[in-house]
């Protein structure tokens, strides 16, 4: 799933850090964003790119 | 000065471990959440796949749950742990292939872990104790308690009332009487809850969160974990029995017939794992075939994935078929008339 795989890497990472997901599951245009209001991190820019779904994340 | 006391709520994204965790927030306890996923959740997965349903909200209910009750949620990956759970359950399955008992004690077991783990002091649960047939029965509740580790720091608020009192009521951390004492099948005493805290657009999940208490799915777990003569499984291959027509003429393969355009493209990822039929002269659906096939097999294969397709009724269907190695062929194929498809043949 990867919003589990997007929670497990964004805790290696650094306030600061930028985040570029890329997956196919539809999902996570709903999921990703959620996790990351709930859990602090920023949400810069999200999209769809034929069938890939592009989410780009700031950590706090 | 009085230590916050720190609470780990077990989230499924239904509505009684959303309400449990509240009340024990509205009680002043720091609650954080924790899902985990087994491979097996239904949590918007068909959703997000299917065409027909491209308008419902694509959305993570544990995930929803969170975000309501404005704390974190720690998501869990135990799918290979996870196994040796719908494997081997002490307590055995339910109606279909679901080990509910033996999957509670597992989830509350990893809680306690993460508990210890992190400095929290106890865990919640939304368990009401006869509501769910399996894990919640009420000579069943204290096995959980007692095989999970967890023991007198597992709280379940909706239905507290009805139990030995636990530490966290005995020490003072948390209040009984501003707990609740819900039993049975009735959802009505939770949907007022809901209501009076204004949550309403909360999950109802009529055929339950877990695939596993579902017969179709479980057949087709059964079906193959037989073909294979083995019951261990990859990710994969769950998620596969999700979706699609599965078909099986003979022993050794397996047909994944997709049923619309959202499984179409579902499939397409695993197209490079299996042998592909795909339609050439007629619109149709993607067909992936698990096993080895001959040629033979491979011919009568496509005999059956044409019928699905709208050449079903046509003499002859061009198909292109990719082996795992790449190798690729056209075939023109004669569909199999309907009549001659088993019905012994749908897993």
């Amino acid at each position: 799933m990867p919003v589990i795989k997007t929670q497990n890497k964004i805790a290696e990472l650094e306030t600061g850090d930028t985040l570029e997901v890329i997956c196919t599951d539809p999902g996570a245009l709903s999921d990703i964003p959620t996790w990351c209001r709930i859990n602090g991190h920023l949400v810069k820019d999200s999209r769809e790119n034929g069938d890939e779904v592009i989410i780009l994340i700031e950590v706090n | 000065m009085t230590k916050q006391r720190k609470a780990v709520a077990l989230i499924s994204g239904g509505l009684d471990s959303l309400l449990a965790a509240k009340l024990m927030i509205d009680q002043g306890i720091h609650v954080e959440g924790i899902n985990f996923y087994t491979g097996f959740c239904v949590e918007g997965h068909t959703h997000a796949i299917r065409k027909q349903d491209k308008d419902k909200p694509k959305r993570n209910n544990a995930l929803w749950s969170a975000e309501q009750l404005g704390i974190k949620l720690h998501i869990i990956d135990i799918i290979d742990e996870y196994k040796d759970v719908l494997i081997n359950p002490k307590h055995g399955y339910g109606a279909n292939m679901n080990p509910c008992l033996d999957c509670k004690i597992f989830m509350v077991g990893k809680a306690r872990q993460w508990m210890e783990e992190n400095d929290f002091d106890f865990i919640i649960t939304g368990e009401v104790m006869g509501q769910r047939p399996m894990s919640q029965r009420k000579n069943l509740l204290p096995v959980v308690v007692r095989e999970s580790g967890a023991d007198d720091r597992l709280v379940r608020p909706l239905c507290a009332q009805n139990l030995v009192a636990t530490l966290p009521e005995t020490k003072g951390w948390i209040n009984r009487s501003k707990m609740k004492k819900f039993s049975g099948r009735n959802r009505k005493p939770q949907m007022a809850l809901a209501a009076k805290f204004g949550f309403d657009d909360y999950a109802t999940p009529a055929g339950g969160c877990c695939f596993l208490t579902d017969k179709s799915y479980s057949d087709k777990l059964v079906d193959l974990w037989q073909a294979r003569n083995s019951k261990d499984y990859e990710l994969d291959d769950i998620m596969l029995l999700k979706v699609g027509r599965h078909i099986r003429p003979a022993p050794h393969y397996k047909l994944i017939v997709s049923r619309e355009d959202g499984e179409n493209k579902f499939l397409k990822g695993y197209k490079k794992q299996f042998t592909a039929i795909e339609l050439i002269s007629h619109n149709g659906p993607l067909t992936l075939i698990d096993g080895e096939l001959s040629d033979d097999d491979l011919h009568f294969a496509s005999r059956i994935a044409t019928r699905f397709s709208q050449g079903r009724d046509a003499e002859s269907v061009t198909v292109k078929v990719t082996r795992p190695t790449g190798e690729e062929l056209q075939l023109d194929i004669p569909p199999l008339p309907v009549s001659e498809i088993k019905k012994e043949w749908y897993v």
